[in-house]
């Protein structure tokens, strides 16, 4: 068989899988957050934890909750890695360094899992299972709980109350991402993804070389790392690494398990608000830009024009040789896209334009389909963002599922879509003005600027991945990586809940001839324009400087 | 003083209990539950598939390793696998992460191809690209199978083989995509040379 016609059987292999998922798993979301029942387990739970599950919050309250709950997360991980030498499990590892640890520990929380550490050598196994991945669904849980709170937003009229934090909390948690896990994860280990305690074990090889082979609860951490759009490796390598990703097969699985969640949210959100053509909508333009993004990548690194690449015979610099050009081209854009950041292959290695094409889909702000939860009210912030553009072409009041979209709705919605790409833009211009970033880099000329950039892009829209030649363990940027991304998290997510809160205090704005609709495929063009020109006018001086300097170049 | 002033340590208490309940059940029962599952009923896989010969482990069928000579040197006698950042350690993940059109990653090729050329006596334009060029994660254990059939010629001579016989290991151990369309076709560097020397030996 060609590569082409593999690498386009693997892309549908995957699209069906996702299509076939999409509908069962988004119902059963919807039921999810929607049941007015407790299973047995979630009632201990809320004891244990002094809530009462039925009580409505209204944003404020709801607010508090995910900032308190992520407080404690950051506390609990920085404590811990610092501690870790005192902790059971920890391998020998020292204590992980205060800023490095201030790093950790915000990064996993905010869903970001950037990754200043090199996993193998320097956090023990406690940390990981008990800490690092912990956060890997808690901090899951707490963007689909912010994204169902927003959706509610839209479903309620006259209210304060968007929903119980701590309930969305517990069953995304309990229902969503536990059972998925545990049955993903022995799937995993099915396919040579290890799963242990122990500290692994020294071989002699044939030739006589000593080699260690390391040990650790990977499988059970590697499934929600993907599920959960984390990210975060248990190795250095990440997902490129064997004992990650063994095989053509676990590849498209944790490809899937990445996509899942946040393709199968709209069809939660249809759901919810009582028309599924409105999460069609939604999901067709995220699936529109993905795919995009997946031929022009696959395309780039098959031509592979670089100039060691052409040299070489094929852009295989930083690729594996069981997932090839295609799989590896797949894996990156889906990564950069759904905010998880896990990589197989190393994306400073690749062509100068797919670079571009990688930093471009994280400063599209994450939608596309984006991370579990921020995906969807990302994209519902730029949906509203739509409509009002289309609302200012024919000089109406704009309305959005039976709610207007008036003065305090498109201010709070227009901070949301500022937010990001001001910390991307003044954290890449404050450290390329500062000899620090410079000092960081691997790469020479335009290339080492991308690095900079992507490092900013990636921290702020919680993506997780880098060009991993930036040497960023250093005081600056584990400092002002650390604020990028608990701003970009946390910032986006103030102001949907308090569009939240704005929304469901509205009355129904009743449909006429002029309401323009929201679940025809013209929207979905609407809305894809919407999210490109806004991130392209904003980031396109930005990405000539790095990613189309170095591609127009090769 | 404000509500959410006065709330505030109720609150966090809330989140801290919150994340401590779900850290029993995310962080210490769940890895625990997989594991027990995968030890019961993939332990080969759980712990590394490990490979063994001569009665003792010599390698990880997933891990990439060595076959130099006593003197650090690509050995002629084994097939070798690809270029590695950190020489095949574990402690030591990830690739050289140089762009696709730095120069110092072009001189690296261009002396890599030469190396391979002359290494298997073959021309240049013969070496393929996973031949000249670092995985991602620097344990790679695989070559492609381009790769693999160059080195037969070479691998045969120096172990008084026919290369009939060599290229017929190197055959029974080339893997197409997985399911036919999934990732790339590979060779396994560990499994090939234990074929090998089990032939060698006769």
């Amino acid at each position: 068989m060609s590569p082409v016609l593999a690498d386009v059987l693997q892309v549908t292999a995957l699209v069906v899988a996702l299509v076939l998922a999409h509908r069962p798993l988004g119902d059963y979301m919807a039921a999810v957050y929607t049941s007015p029942r407790h299973l047995r387990a979630e009632r201990w739970i809320y004891r244990a934890i002094g809530a009462d599950p039925d009580a409505e919050m209204r944003w404020t309250a709801y607010l508090r909750g995910v900032l308190a709950f992520s407080f404690a997360g950051v506390l609990l991980l920085y404590a811990m890695t610092r501690l870790q030498d005192l902790l059971p499990l920890s391998l020998g590892f020292a204590p992980i360094p205060p800023d490095q640890a201030f790093n950790t520990a915000v990064s996993f929380v905010t869903n970001t899992n950037w990754q200043s550490y090199s996993g193998e050598a320097a956090m023990g196994h406690l940390v990981q299972a008990g800490g690092l991945a912990v956060q890997n669904f808690v901090s899951a849980a707490v963007g689909m709980a912010v994204a169902v709170a927003f959706v509610r937003g839209f479903v309620r009229f006259r209210t304060g109350g968007i929903g119980n934090f701590w309930a969305d909390l517990v069953r995304g948690t309990v229902r969503i991402l536990l059972p998925l896990s545990l049955v993903f994860a022995v799937v995993l280990v099915a396919l040579g993804v290890i799963q242990n305690f122990s500290d692994g074990q020294t071989v002699q090889t044939v030739t006589g070389a000593t080699q260690h082979l390391p040990g650790g609860p990977v499988a059970s951490q590697e499934v929600i790392k993907e599920l959960g759009t984390n990210g975060g490796g248990f190795y250095n390598a990440n997902s490129a690494h064997p004992f990650e990703n063994p095989d053509g097969i676990s590849n498209l699985l944790e490809i899937f398990l990445l996509m899942l969640i946040p393709s199968a949210l709209p069809r939660t959100f249809g759901r919810m608000v009582g028309s599924l053509r409105q999460g069609h909508a939604i999901v067709g333009a995220m699936a529109v830009i993905w795919l995009a993004g997946v031929v022009a990548v696959t395309v780039v690194e098959h031509q592979a024009p670089g100039a060691a690449s052409q040299l070489a015979g094929g852009g295989m610099e930083g690729k594996e040789q069981r997932f090839g050009v295609g799989a590896s081209s797949l894996f990156a854009v889906s990564t950069t896209m759904t905010s998880t950041g896990a990589v197989n292959a190393f994306h400073d290695s690749f062509q100068g334009l797919s670079g571009g094409v990688l930093i471009f889909g994280m400063v599209l702000g994450e939608v596309a389909p984006g991370g579990v939860g921020s995906g969807l009210y990302g994209m519902l912030i730029m949906a509203v963002i739509a409509v009002f553009l289309a609302g200012l072409m024919v000089g109406r009041t704009p309305e959005y599922l039976g709610k207007k979209i008036g003065t305090r709705e498109i201010k709070l919605a227009a901070s949301a879509i500022l937010v990001t790409p001001a910390l991307v833009l003044i954290g890449t211009g404050l450290a390329m003005a500062l000899p620090d970033g410079e000092r960081a880099m691997t790469n020479i000329g335009p290339h080492g600027f991308s690095e900079v950039l992507y490092a900013y892009a990636s921290a702020a829209n919680n993506n997780g991945s880098a060009f991993a030649g930036l040497g960023a363990n250093t005081e600056f940027f584990n400092t002002s990586l650390g604020i990028a991304m608990l701003l970009g998290r946390f910032l986006p997510m103030v102001l949907v809940l308090a569009l939240a809160g704005s929304l469901a205090e509205q009355r129904r704005v009743p449909e006429t001839a002029g309401t323009l609709h929201t679940h025809k495929p013209l929207f979905t063009g609407l809305l894809v324009a919407s999210t490109v020109v806004v991130a392209g006018l904003t980031f396109f001086p930005a990405l000539s400087l790095g990613p189309l300097a170095e591609g127009l170049a090769a | 003083m404000s509500p959410s002033v006065r709330h505030a340590p109720r609150v966090l208490w809330a989140g801290l209990r919150a994340l401590l309940v779900l850290t029993l059940v995310t962080g210490v029962l769940y890895p625990l539950a997989v594991t027990g599952v995968a030890q019961a009923f993939f332990p080969g896989r759980a712990d590394g598939s490990v490979v063994r010969a001569d009665g003792r482990a010599v390698g990880s069928e997933l891990i990439g390793q060595t076959w130099n000579g006593p003197d650090g040197e690509p050995d002629p006698h084994w097939f070798q696998p690809r270029p590695s950042n950190s020489g095949y350690d574990t402690g030591a993940t990830g690739s050289g992460q140089l762009a696709a059109g730095d120069p110092t990653l072009v001189e690296t090729v261009r002396q890599a191809r030469e190396d391979v050329a002359a290494f298997n006596g073959v021309p240049v334009e013969d070496v393929p690209a996973d031949a000249v060029t670092g995985s991602a994660s620097a344990i790679d254990p695989h070559i492609s199978p381009a790769y693999a059939d160059l080195q037969v010629a070479r691998v045969a001579a120096r172990n008084g083989l026919p290369p009939a016989a060599v290229q017929d290991l190197v055959d029974a151990r080339t893997e197409g995509r997985d399911l036919g369309i999934l990732g790339g076709e590979r060779v396994n560097v560990l499994l090939l040379n234990l074929d090998l020397r089990a032939l060698a030996a006769g």
